[in-house]
């Protein structure tokens, strides 16, 4: 298969033709929909009055909970997130009423007139009220093996602490939009950008009260997801869609950035407790974690982001005893959602400070710690949610990345600098990370494809799954180009859409690729079966002494032929013409289901996943002490993505996921004030990295010739999520720069992310003489 | 309100249009003239999706008032490519897989043009510092440095 194949929309790309839903050419009936939302954090409403707001000039709709002809829920899986507001808001950012009107002024204008009396109540809005006052968002988990009492009793060592990360806004380029126009009778259609368009369609239809075949939801393209539109492309589209409904006009909502970041749902901050239990070698006997998340005022995909979190707090290491207790808290935020890693970036920070502790303990190099405490291949090689680690390749990435990056060499030169020099000081520090590929949601992991083949010899690629900017659609293309032996100008691959492919899982959990690559290749298999018969019929009759058999006949290069007798032979495009003629089907539905796992959740036993991916970083920084600004010299990282399909495509995931990650540990900090107003809801206060925030040297390796053992699309692994985590190494890098301070010999307060302040607030109490503040 | 006549050439075309004082270029060239290929990120100045040239200068559209661009010329990614032909920059960010979503893409490829003009071959520092204003969340923009060091202007 040919691998360097550019972009499937590249050229659109390149020259701003592109589509997205805020660029869709509509007729002059369109209206904008804005949403108005809730101001206070938590209140009860005592009254409002619409009436002036819908006397506005050029407004056709003003709508509150009242107008909603079906379920007031647009809630994912638990029915606890109501459309619009109806007696009580419980986060700032809740919407309340919605506006539809001919420019956005007079929404504005509508606005302005819009009157609410609220009794403000009490509000929650972090973790430790929540726990103060028991207010959980559903029961606490407990996943456990072996005995951790009773092994951190008897253990020589025991660190106990405590670790706070903090929340991250997606801030895909493209803030949450969707176009909804009116179809005949109850018809919808409904152009969104959400990765989920089936569950999309499927609350459309509750919302408004008409059945899911009246609904289409179409998505060609998102401006980037990151998991931000998993569930929460859903509101906007139940949002539009009333507004349409109500005025039988097409409406858009696009949401302005501070709206966006104001109303939507982040990455879940964690409060993570700790206690570890090890030998004087580092090797770790027992661990007992404690997850507490910030799950914001309704479930979302809280719970099972939390597994996730669970089934990742060992990251690569064998832990004989482990006890992880799991508490969703709930409290008047926006409820928090998926985001990349989706809860294992939390539970991977847990257990890689638990190493870094360990080791500064015992006065050890870190990574000395973690390669000892590694899953083994033979023995030690069950986690404990009672997995095998299957194709292990932590110690052939380790030994890979060690020499690579030069780390012993350059341990040491970080040493003698940091000996050197009172003012600066630079960090170093390797991660690994082992992710798990599947939704443990098992029934989840299932897609669907419609593949139609035509007389040209042309084909079109329908699938389940949504194109985000990770590269799913190029992948799609190669796959069927591959697999019908024609050239990649001969696929199209369409836009994503309910009526063609329907009741699909989220493009999530970075199984995107994998499953409808699968289901791709599925619908295509039995097409070729159908083709292969009916060729080898023909060429049997022709040459009835030496027959075709059905299963020499192949695909390769816009041919068809029998690999027996080479001289029969067909091109594509005049066979799918002579199928049609002789009455032989070119279309097929495909089907995929991830085969051999199983999770019982109850138990927290089982198989969740299908494979793991490993992955290991190494970063070095360069921290000023009196300013805390720190700078990333140099990134190394290997990365396993089995037989890539397109190493541009994968390298592309790597860098990108692994500079959302930097971002996440170090500039990206979100604050609410006191009465649970976000203070960080703009690009002025909101720092993602720049250009100049990437390593000065960043070098980025796919692990080779190890294609993936097991029967996935093209012998490839899952990319999108891995290499996010693998940011940590950054993370711990600043940390260790820090603790040179003070040699090594006191343990930094630290967090995530590794703000400036957190750095200058760290290093007076490591050196208290030399650097306290008066 | 009342409303400006101005003079201007977009993308190589002349145009005499009426627009209102507190209307934005970007506006102006998504909603009036549908050229949407110049994105809309962030509206205060910050992300850089609006890029666009005004007499060869990289700007933010989300920050120039229309009547601004009065005698002036100015350039959106829509007028890069010429007689059919994808400027090489175009060509280098599809060879390059600088694109993901493709949402920063036209207004990266604005801020490189400038740069490319004005120093054809820029160091790589020289790269950072121009699109240090273009906001990417997709790509960890090593595939768009290489994609620009590559080009000759
Ligand atoms: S939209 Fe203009 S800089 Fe973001
Ligand atoms: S490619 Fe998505 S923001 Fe740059």
């Amino acid at each position: 298969m040919e691998k360097m194949i550019p972009h499937e929309s590249g050229i659109a790309h390149v020259t701003g033709e592109a589509v997205y839903i805020d660029d869709i050419l509509v007729n002059e009936q369109l209206l904008v929909g804005r949403v108005i939302y809730s101001p206070h954090a938590h209140a009860r409403i005592i009254s409002f009055d619409l009436s002036d707001a819908k006397k506005v000039k050029g407004v056709h709709a003003v709508l509150c909970h009242k107008d909603i002809p079906g379920h007031n829920q647009m809630g994912p899986v638990i029915k606890d997130e109501p459309v619009l507001a109806e007696n009580e808001i419980t986060f700032v950012g809740q919407a309340m009423f919605l506006i539809a009107a001919e420019t956005e002024d007079q929404c504005r204008e509508a606005e302005k007139l819009i009157s609410v009396e609220y009794e403000p109540l009490d509000a929650i809005l972090d973790i430790e009220t929540a726990i103060a006052k028991n207010n959980l968002l559903g029961p606490p988990r407990k996943m456990e093996r072996g005995d951790a009492e009773a092994a951190l009793k008897s253990a020589k060592h025991i660190i106990l602490g405590e670790l706070r990360t903090g929340a991250q806004e997606h801030w895909y380029l493209e803030t949450q939009a969707c176009l909804s126009i009116p179809g005949e009778g109850n018809e919808i259609n409904v152009f969104s950008s959400t990765q989920h368009p089936s569950e999309t369609q499927t609350l459309v239809a509750e919302v408004l009260g008409i059945n899911r075949n009246e609904v289409v939801v179409e998505v060609r393209r998102m401006g980037g997801g990151f998991g931000g539109k998993e569930t929460q492309g859903n509101h906007v589209a139940c949002w539009s869609a009333l507004l349409c409904n109500a005025t039988k006009r097409p409406v858009k909502i696009k949401l302005f950035r501070d709206d966006d970041m104001i109303m939507t749902g982040k990455r879940h901050r964690y409060l993570t407790k700790y206690e570890v239990g090890f030998n004087d070698d580092g090797n770790i006997d027992a661990l007992k974690l404690e997850f507490n998340s910030d799950g914001g005022a309704a479930t979302d995909l809280s719970f099972a982001i939390m597994e996730r979190t669970m089934l990742h707090a060992d990251n690569s290491y064998y832990i004989p005893n482990m006890s992880v207790t799991a508490l969703v808290w709930k409290t008047n935020l926006p409820s928090n959602t998926a985001f990349r890693g989706f809860g294992g970036p939390q539970g991977m920070a847990a257990m890689e400070t638990v190493i870094d502790r360990v080791a500064r303990y015992l006065h050890k190099d870190p990574t000395e710690i973690r390669l000892k405490n590694f899953y083994g291949t033979e023995t030690r090689n069950v986690t404990h949610y009672g997995q095998k680690v299957e194709n292990n390749r932590l110690n052939l990435i380790y030994d890979k990345l060690i020499e690579s990056s030069e780390y012993e060499k350059r341990r040491k030169e970080v040493d003698e600098f940091n000996s050197k020099n009172e003012f600066y000081k630079k960090g170093l520090a390797l991660t690994p990370v082992k992710f798990g590929i599947s939704f443990t949601t098992t029934f989840l992991n299932q897609a669907g494809a419609l593949v139609n083949v035509y007389t040209d010899g042309t084909i079109l690629v329908n699938h389940g799954g949504t194109e985000m900017g990770q590269g799913l659609n190029t992948k799609i293309q190669q796959i069927a180009a591959a697999e019908f032996g024609v050239s990649i100008e001969k696929v199209k691959v369409n836009a994503t859409n309910t009526s063609k492919v329907p009741n699909t899982s989220a493009t999530a959990a970075s199984s995107g690729s994998d499953m409808n690559g699968m289901a791709v290749k599925n619908a295509i298999d039995t097409i070729k079966e159908r083709i292969t018969k009916e060729l080898s019929t023909i060429w049997s009759a022709q040459y009835s002494i030496n027959p075709s058999l059905q299963n020499s006949i192949l695909f390769k290069d816009g041919f068809i032929f029998d690999s027996d007798h080479p001289d029969r032979r067909i091109s594509f495009a005049d066979a799918m013409l002579q199928m049609n003629l002789r009455q032989v089907s070119l279309n097929s539905t495909g089907f995929y289901k991830t085969p051999d796992i199983g999770w019982d959740k109850i138990k927290g036993q089982g198989k969740p996943f299908f494979y793991y991916s490993f992955g290991m970083g190494v970063s070095e920084v360069l921290v000023d002490v009196l300013t805390g600004q720190h700078t990333l010299l140099r990134t190394d990282i290997v990365q396993d993505v089995g037989d890539s399909i397109n190493p541009g495509i994968d390298i592309g995931q790597v860098e990108g996921g692994f500079i959302q990650g930097v971002g996440w540990c170090t500039t990206e900090e979100i604050k609410w004030d006191a009465k649970g107003n976000l203070m960080t809801h703009s690009p002025d206060t909101y720092k993602i990295p720049t250009v100049q925030d990437i390593p000065k040297d960043f070098r980025v390796q796919l692990l080779e010739g190890v294609p993936n053992p097991i029967g996935t699309i093209r012998r490839s692994k899952a990319v999108g999520e891995p290499p996010f985590m693998l940011s940590l190494s950054v993370w711990l890098a600043i940390k260790d720069a820090i603790s040179s301070v003070a040699n090594h010999e006191i343990e930094p307060e630290f967090s995530l992310p590794a703000t400036n302040e957190v750095i200058l607030l760290a290093i007076p109490k490591l050196k208290p003489s030399r650097f306290q503040r008066p | 309100m009342k409303k400006f006549i101005i003079k201007t050439v977009i993308n190589n075309r002349k145009y005499e249009l009426s627009v209102s004082p507190n209307q934005t270029l970007l506006d102006l060239l998504r909603e009036e003239l549908g050229l949407t290929g110049t994105k809309r990120g962030c509206e205060v100045g910050e992300c850089g999706a609006c890029t666009v040239l005004i007499n060869g200068e990289a700007v933010n559209s989300c920050l120039v008032l229309a009547p601004q661009i009065d005698g002036k010329e100015v350039l959106t990614v829509e007028g890069l490519a010429e007689d059919g032909e994808l400027h090489p920059l175009q060509k280098s960010f599809m060879k390059h897989d600088a694109v993901h979503c493709g949402y920063c893409t036209p207004g990266m490829i604005m801020s490189a043009k400038q740069l490319v003009e004005e120093n054809p071959q820029p160091t790589e520092e020289e790269i950072r510092t121009a699109i240090s204003g273009n906001l990417c969340r997709c790509t960890g923009y090593v595939q768009i440095v290489d994609a620009i060091s590559e080009v000759q202007k």
